[in-house]
């Protein structure tokens, strides 16, 4: 048997595999055969790279050559260059945009610098349920340093330095937070962590709580030494049954270990730590409405101030973070605030984790540096659009979030750049839509969403998204008049200025930024009753091509509704009173007669 | 398990731990001991996980390869669930997706066994804190 002594890596992404890597793949194989290095050198299709503009790629190991925009005819030329030669093709070597240098060895590469794991630096890499793995990861070292070595002041002062945000959405500064919580005069202070998340289509938090639940447990510990409290709450989802699980398995674990519970490490501090669950309100988000539900009354929320850092759960000063903030609480302990905050960019520091869903090759889970543009998180990362179509936009920050259209693809993502731009950055769902999506049906999406989990308690949240909605479902519906536009953006103000806490607030951001960044499309609808995407079925009108027809009834057959009359061999007719416009005759017809309009 | 007293206790478990893991890597018997990562999160079970992590187990055990079969967290690699990373010592670590049980087969057969990488490997696409 032979023992290959180097691999060619040829990528077998989406992308890449448009633009003909089998061929490539093939191609090496033939090569190679020819130069009987066949056993010698083992050709690989991989999983995508993730660089799929500069696509088809092609690594060599080991020397880690990455090249670029390769083709079937460079295949001979790498072959006889780079692995009989041994001389790198420089031709096909990725060049750094800033240097303009060929780089050789991928290591060098800031593709790799594209993603940096702080808050998911355990996730896939350690046994969440062995703390000990989590322990030979530097994990529990930073709350061993506190104690021991630090003043909750001094430790505050290291968080407020690293430029930490909170990063649940709203983006308030960590360390101010810590501080106005320890300021406060109470005789039982609260650590609580909120892990409701509840965006469609979000999955950071639960993913750092499956993946590496010490991580929220320490920082946690942390935050009760720096405030003042010995009393930690998780505030969970019941929906999440697998992160409650691991959570208790490192409860339990972090107790045996003495890294929880009285006299930590030996330095007299208490604290130990409580799961309570929700029932996936969404509203239970918005800190004062999880305190409240914590306590076992209605989640609803209550005006701020008293803010929680004052008057929090039970009464007592409370500190409520998100549970990616807290995972990046040991790291910045461990590797200084100067480290942290040399990551991102002037105001926003560090990293964000994102869920990438929606018309995106790559979906998953990424973290990425605070300042990277969308073109480089859906590009480079995501692996382009899916089926080849076009990029329309990216919903950022869920139901409360906006729309980011094409002209923000080079705009650096921070806070405050996704809150000018009319979105935000809210807990990191990010959307890929296509071209195929109606931006009117998204906004209708999201607002059905929000009318589910409005809590009722204030007027303009409960009945003006209500109206909103009837407004929409009119106008998908091809009942939509060009008023109505005013009407949306108006009420959208009224909901937004009148609304008691962020989630009426926000509620309206998905219509307004569609309305801002697709009024062609709203108008469409209202003026010529067409729906470019062709989402919106109403609006849809089937017909059958006379010439085309054979007359098969094979859709008279399958329309549900009895729609389609005709006799065999010769055309059939649809009866537009009757068209639910399902579109079965469309998908089911062989001969394309009928006809979308 | 007794309690941790104090930070030095700490740091001793950690470098204990540590080495326990290189031991784990280098092993006592280089050539056997291979470790195998499951991604384990709620994606990656609702995609299969937990049978491809249950059919490596028994495989390998039935063939006879002293291997180590882990659970982890979400490797962030939700289109190609599940994943698993395969580290054979001396060697740095692979992740293969789709990992369905005839994946795992062809994986045991030709990687673990012959050491010939197999088609599906997902290349690594970001940095750590440790090399940042």
């Amino acid at each position: 048997m032979a023992e290959y002594n180097m691999h060619i890596l040829v990528c077998g992404g989406t992308g890449c595999k448009a633009s003909q890597s089998e061929l490539i793949k093939a191609n090496f194989i033939t090569r190679l055969n020819e130069y009987g290095l066949g056993d010698e050198i083992q050709v690989i299709m991989t999983g995508c790279f993730g660089f799929c503009e500069k696509g088809p790629i092609v690594k060599i190991l080991p020397d880690n050559t990455f090249y670029t925009q390769v083709t079937p005819e460079d295949v001979p030329e790498i072959v006889d260059e780079h692995i009989i030669k041994g001389r790198k093709v420089e031709r096909l070597l990725y060049k750094d945009p800033e240097t303009k240098e060929f780089v050789g060895d991928s290591k060098g590469m800031d593709f790799y610098k594209k993603q940096i794991r702080i808050a998911l630096r355990n996730c896939g890499f350690i046994n969440p349920e062995n703390i000990e793995e989590y322990i030979g990861r530097d994990g529990y070292a930073a709350l061993g340093t506190c104690l021991s070595e630090k003043t909750p002041d001094e430790v505050i002062g290291i968080i407020k330095d690293s430029g930490l945000r909170g990063r649940g959405g709203g983006g308030f500064p960590t360390g101010l937070k810590w501080e106005l919580t320890r300021k406060s005069v109470g005789d039982q202070k609260y650590v609580v962590c909120n892990a409701d998340e509840g965006d469609p289509g979000a999955f950071m938090d639960r993913s750092i709580l499956e993946g590496d639940p010490h991580s929220v447990l320490e920082a946690m510990a942390i935050c009760g030494y720096c405030i003042g409290a010995d009393k930690g709450l998780i505030y969970i989802r019941a929906e999440y049954p697998l992160a409650i699980e691991r959570l208790k398995v490192a409860i339990i674990q972090a107790r045996e270990y003495g890294l929880l519970g009285n006299d930590i490490l030996g330095a007299g501090f208490n604290f130990d730590v409580e799961i309570r669950y929700g029932a996936g309100a969404f509203v239970c988000g918005e800190e004062t409405a999880l305190i409240h539900s914590m306590e076992g009354k209605r989640g609803e929320p209550t005006v701020k101030p008293p803010f929680p850092a004052e008057k929090g759960y039970n009464g007592k000063p409370t500190n409520v973070n998100n549970v990616e903030t807290f995972a990046n609480i040991p790291v910045i302990i461990n590797k200084g605030a100067a480290w942290f905050s040399s990551i991102g960019t002037a105001k926003s520091k560090g990293t964000k984790v994102f869920a990438l869903a929606g018309k995106i090759n790559n979906v998953g889970l990424i973290e990425v540096p605070m300042g990277i543009t969308l073109r480089e998180i859906i590009y480079d990362i995501g692996g382009g659009i899916k089926d080849g179509r076009e990029f329309k936009a990216v919903q950022t920050g869920g139901p409360s979030g906006g729309c980011l259209t094409r002209s923000f693809l080079d705009t650096p993502i921070d806070y405050d750049n996704l809150l000018a731009a009319g979105s935000m950055m809210g807990s990191g769902g990010m959307i890929v839509l296509d071209d195929s999506d109606c931006m009117v049906a998204i906004a209708k999406f999201y607002l059905e969403f929000t009318l589910d989990e409005s809590c009722g308690k204030c007027t303009p949240c409960r009945i003006g998204n209500k109206r909103l909605h009837e407004i929409l479902e009119k106008i998908t519906e091809g009942n939509g008049k060009v008023e109505d536009l005013d009407r949306l953006r108006m009420l959208s103000t009224v909901i937004k200025d009148t609304s008691l806490c962020g989630l009426g607030q926000t509620s309206p951001n998905p219509v307004l930024s569609t309305l801002d960044h697709f009024h062609d499309e709203y108008l469409a609808h209202v003026t010529s009753h067409k729906c470019v995407a062709g989402q919106c079925k109403a609006l849809m009108h089937y017909s059958i091509d006379a010439d085309q027809c054979t007359g098969c009834t094979l859709c008279f057959r399958n329309c549900p509704v009895g729609a389609i009359s005709g006799e065999k061999r010769s055309p059939h007719y649809i009866d537009q009173s009757l068209c639910i416009k399902c579109g079965l005759c469309f998908t089911k017809c062989k001969f394309d007669a009928v006809l979308i309009a | 398990m007794n309690k941790i007293k104090n930070l030095a206790d700490l740091k001793k478990l950690q470098s204990e731990v540590q080495s326990k893991i290189k031991l784990r890597e280098k092993g006592d018997h280089p050539d056997m001991l291979v470790q195998i990562k499951v991604s384990m999160a709620t994606c990656g079970i609702a995609s299969g996980a937990k049978e491809t992590m249950a059919y490596l187990i028994e495989e390998l055990e039935h063939q006879g390869i002293d291997a180590l079969v882990t659970q982890t967290g979400c490797m962030g690699y939700c289109y190609a669930e599940p994943t698993i990373e395969l580290t054979i010592p001396g060697q740095p670590p692979v992740v293969y997706g789709f990992v369905s049980k005839a994946k795992a087969l062809e994986i045991i057969e030709k990687h673990i066994k012959l050491n010939q990488l197999v088609d599906g490997i997902i290349p690594v696409a970001y940095s750590t804190i440790d090399n940042h």
